[in-house]
């Protein structure tokens, strides 16, 4: 006979206007194996731990279970709790009875409270044949890989490196700075990035704990959170010809991702005249064109441009022929091309054709008006259909929809205000990390408000542009941010591994390996010397799927055994 | 082996040419187009309404004999080609509609045929390698301005012929026939269709800047796949009278350039009715 305690919560009215949770505590109490059970009003809070507690030493309670919300809000609370007053952990379970309860049977009270009752009673059979187990403790590797040396790889590098681990900065180029270092003017007040740029570089180079490889890509990912192992190679030899070097193994606790992206290729614009005329350009070229030292000039003939005309949304936000997301930054830095443009060339006339104007940020709208106003670009709210090359100059056909009349503008340069792709080469990198992208190939986060930094693997973290278009300050909060995780992770003392994952019964396993494909999280191995499938606790979700594909029942998950899990479906279907 | 043939109705009357043409160069290809035993209009626009069932069963009714026929049917009207093609993606989702329509003409049409345009046959099936050779008398120095217009091509994702925004079909059978295709900004401008029949103003000012600017670009003739389009550009042109400016330019379908190119004789060429007579381009010296 087992002592256990039945602890239902009222969670205010959550689950006490639908649920009688006396009647439940009441019913439950008549179970041989309850010796104590009752009801409160909120248990998480202290006095209602303390009950928790009490109960315990009063009725020398070996097990407990808490009638309440979703494990995934309060388990780790009444774990803690029923640990500090003697009970093993994993003897402490969670009745879910207000997500699968009362928040979902509202209008039936007296059903939802039979419900709750059955539910409780399953969790009391589980807690029964729960083991005590203890969690396992691993130590973990305090050095930091960083991929991508562009703005939000040098900012994650130097923010780890700056609280005193040891960083890797792993870069595919033969330099830092990746797009930012080709940039011109930023906005807001037209600071060369250059130089922005090349004072984080120099701190990147010359800081003790960063070791920068250049011309370095990552090849392979073993390990898990903690401990990885990555695999670096030396592309400069393939690029050369020659046989590649062996890739070399780095050991990682933490990697952050910050791959960046690449411009859109302009001979998928066609009807822009992309790829075929010289004079049409994507905001990326013209930025080199306005970077301190250079000079605005004509490919075709090197002339000065007098009449440019910027247009923004060139194949973004079209699903049809393009991309249909919104690549965020074009807005304003057309609007800072725009002005730096009659900065240099007076004289000369710039259009703006715009499908509505994004410039949400601290001072950005204020940015776009100063283009209008102070500086008479022209703005023409109106999407281009076609641009093409009439003699030297080059026709761009729009619309001005605020008076309704097709446009025609003679221009001497184009400007095409592209998407921004993921990175060439993410997908690869995606799969060699074990990390997701969607469907144009950006970094998944694990959440999109809540987590917003990190991958769905655990220990590896997301930066910059390779996630999704953004400009520099967003990228670097967002380096700043998966600095911060890394930190996190790094203050730990060990890592702990929770004991509720999957094992398997050697004696009973056949070897057949089925298990291996069915993990999700290549938690399993097969040891070929003593013929059984191995679990990696740390890498196992405790996802069952290994469970269900073991033909033998050889495949199990401490505190999830077959035997639980029938006694359980037993109260259910008597 | 034949390829089953769906003229439509104005290539067997006011697109009489473009037919004849056609045909004779599909036999001397090998490639014979073999006219449906029984056949209707396909209803010359694709319904666009909200229900548009009632009009999608004309065009069915032209896939359903074009099935018992065989696995494909070739069209050289550009319109024609328009409707039964989106008819067929639109049944080929839509097998709803699709029973609807069955069962309203009582026929059993299991939305299996392929429309293909013959411009497709020539690319996808001869190649235009295999044609260039068949040249016997090649058109060189002919600066000839592909005119793509609107159905051949859009939209891309049911018709799906080539790239709505920057076609090259026509330029390579042109290059084929060693003519030199000329690139001009207006080749997929709309000519204003069925405009000219209401509104015929607006489809001239549009014509008439599609031929200026093939001129502009030093086109000595415009070649296109439909016969809308071939008219809408052609017609205003008369007022001048041929040969009287020296200003016109003539309207040739594809098939009817490559009639004299692959040296079929001159009654297969089709070119007797045109407004702008294109036959003084032709004349051996």
């Amino acid at each position: 006979m087992s002592r256990i305690g039945v602890f239902v919560c009222h969670c205010g009215i959550n689950i006490a206007a639908t649920v009688d949770v006396e009647r439940v505590a009441r019913e439950l109490g008549q179970d041989a194996n309850v010796v104590f059970a009752t009801d409160y009003k909120y248990m998480c809070s202290d006095p209602g731990q303390q009950l928790i507690k009490d109960a315990i030493a009063e009725h020398d309670l070996d097990g407990v279970v808490v009638a309440a919300c979703s494990p995934s809000m309060h388990e780790r609370t009444f774990r803690q709790a029923a640990g500090d007053a003697g009970v093993n952990p994993y003897r402490c379970e969670m009745a879910n009875i207000r997500e699968q309860c009362s928040w979902v049977h509202q209008r039936e009270p007296e059903q939802a409270t039979e419900k709750a009752s059955e539910i409780v009673r399953t969790l009391v059979a589980k807690v029964q044949q729960d083991e005590e187990l203890a969690p396992s403790y691993f130590p973990l590797t305090r050095r930091a890989l960083v991929i991508g040396g562009g703005i939000s790889g040098l900012e994650a590098a130097l923010g780890i490196a700056r609280s005193g681990y040891p960083v890797v900065l792993v870069e595919r180029q033969d330099h830092l700075g990746g797009k930012m270092a080709r940039l011109s003017g930023t906005y807001l007040n037209f600071e060369a990035a250059p130089g922005l740029l090349q004072r984080r570089v120099e701190q990147v180079l010359s800081h003790p704990h960063i070791e920068v490889m250049l011309q370095a890509q990552v090849t392979g990912l073993d390990g898990y959170v903690g401990n990885f192992q990555a695999w670096v190679a030396d592309v400069s030899a393939r690029e050369a010809g020659e046989p590649p070097a062996e890739p070399r193994r780095i050991d990682v606790g933490a990697i952050v991702v910050a791959t960046g992206w690449d411009p859109y290729p302009l001979n998928r614009l066609p009807e822009y005249g992309g790829g075929k005329i010289l004079d049409v350009v994507d905001g990326l070229t013209f930025e080199q064109m306005l970077q301190p030292g250079a000079e605005i000039r004509r490919p075709s003939d090197g002339r000065v441009p007098q009449e440019v005309v910027f247009v923004q949304c060139a194949g973004s936000r079209d699903p049809e022929r393009g991309v249909s997301y919104c690549s965020k930054v074009c807005c304003m830095y057309v609007a800072k091309q725009a002005m730096l443009f009659k900065q240099r060339v007076p004289e000369g006339q710039a259009y703006v054709f715009y499908i509505d104007i994004r410039s949400a940020g601290k001072g950005y709208d204020e940015f776009v008006q100063q283009a209008m106003e102070a500086y008479d670009v022209l703005y023409l709210r109106g999407k281009v259909s076609k641009i093409f090359a009439r003699g030297d100059r080059v026709v761009v056909w729009g619309a001005d929809t605020l008076v309704g009349r097709p446009v025609e503008v003679e221009a001497d340069l184009v400007v095409l205000a592209t998407p921004m792709l993921p990175g060439s080469g993410a997908l690869t990198l995606a799969q060699t990390l074990h990390i997701s992208a969607d469907g144009y190939g950006f970094y998944n986060e694990a959440h999109p408000k809540l987590r917003p930094v990190e991958s769905l693997t655990a220990g590896v973290y997301l930066a910059g542009a390779g996630q999704g278009p953004k400009d520099i300050p967003e990228a670097v909060s967002q380096a700043g941010g998966a600095v911060a995780k890394v930190l996190q992770l790094f203050a730990q003392e060990t890592m702990v591994q929770d004991p509720t994952v999957a094992y398997v019964v050697e004696d009973i396993c056949s070897f057949c390996g089925v298990c291996v494909p069915a993990c999700p999280y290549e938690a399993r191995e097969l040891d070929p010397l003593r013929r059984v499938a191995t679990v990696n606790a740390a890498l196992c979700q405790t996802c069952g799927a290994c469970v269900v594909a073991c033909p033998n029942k050889a495949s199990r998950i401490h505190n999830w055994e077959p035997g639980q899990v029938l006694a359980m479906a037993d109260l259910l279907v008597k | 082996m034949g390829i089953p043939y769906y003229p439509g109705c104005t290539l067997s009357t006011k697109a009489g040419g473009y037919d004849r043409s056609g045909r004779a160069v599909a036999a001397a290809l090998g490639m014979d187009l073999v006219e449906l035993p029984n056949w209707q209009c396909c209803g010359a626009t694709f319904p666009l309404a909200t229900d548009n069932s009632l009009a999608l069963i004309a065009p069915t009714r032209v896939l359903y004999e074009a099935e018992q026929a065989g696995e494909q049917v070739a069209t050289l009207c550009a319109i024609c080609y328009h409707v039964l093609k989106r008819t067929q993606t639109t049944l080929a989702k839509d097998t709803e509609m699709l029973e609807r329509i069955n069962w309203f003409t009582e026929q059993d049409y299991e939305g299996r045929v392929e429309v293909v345009h013959f411009l497709q046959l020539l690319r996808d099936q001869l190649g235009w390698e295999a044609l260039a050779e068949r040249v016997v008398r090649p058109l060189t120095g002919l600066r000839a301005a592909p005119y793509y217009g609107c159905l051949l091509l859009r939209p891309y994702n049911e018709i799906g012929l080539d790239d709505p925004e920057a076609p090259l079909i026509l330029h390579d059978l042109l290059r084929a026939l060693g003519a030199e295709p000329v690139d001009f900004p207006y080749n997929i401008e709309c000519c204003g269709s069925y405009l000219t029949v209401r509104e015929p103003e607006i489809s001239e000012g549009l014509s008439r800047e599609i031929v200026a600017s093939s001129r502009e670009h030093g086109a000595q003739v415009l070649v296109t796949a439909c016969p809308l389009c071939q008219f809408n550009l052609e017609y205003p042109q008369r007022a001048t009278g041929f040969g009287r400016t020296g200003n016109e330019t003539p309207i040739l379908y594809f098939t009817q350039l490559m009639a004299v190119a692959l040296g079929l004789p001159e009654e297969d060429w089709g070119m007797e009715d045109h407004y702008v007579d294109p036959r003084p381009l032709f004349e051996t010296a």
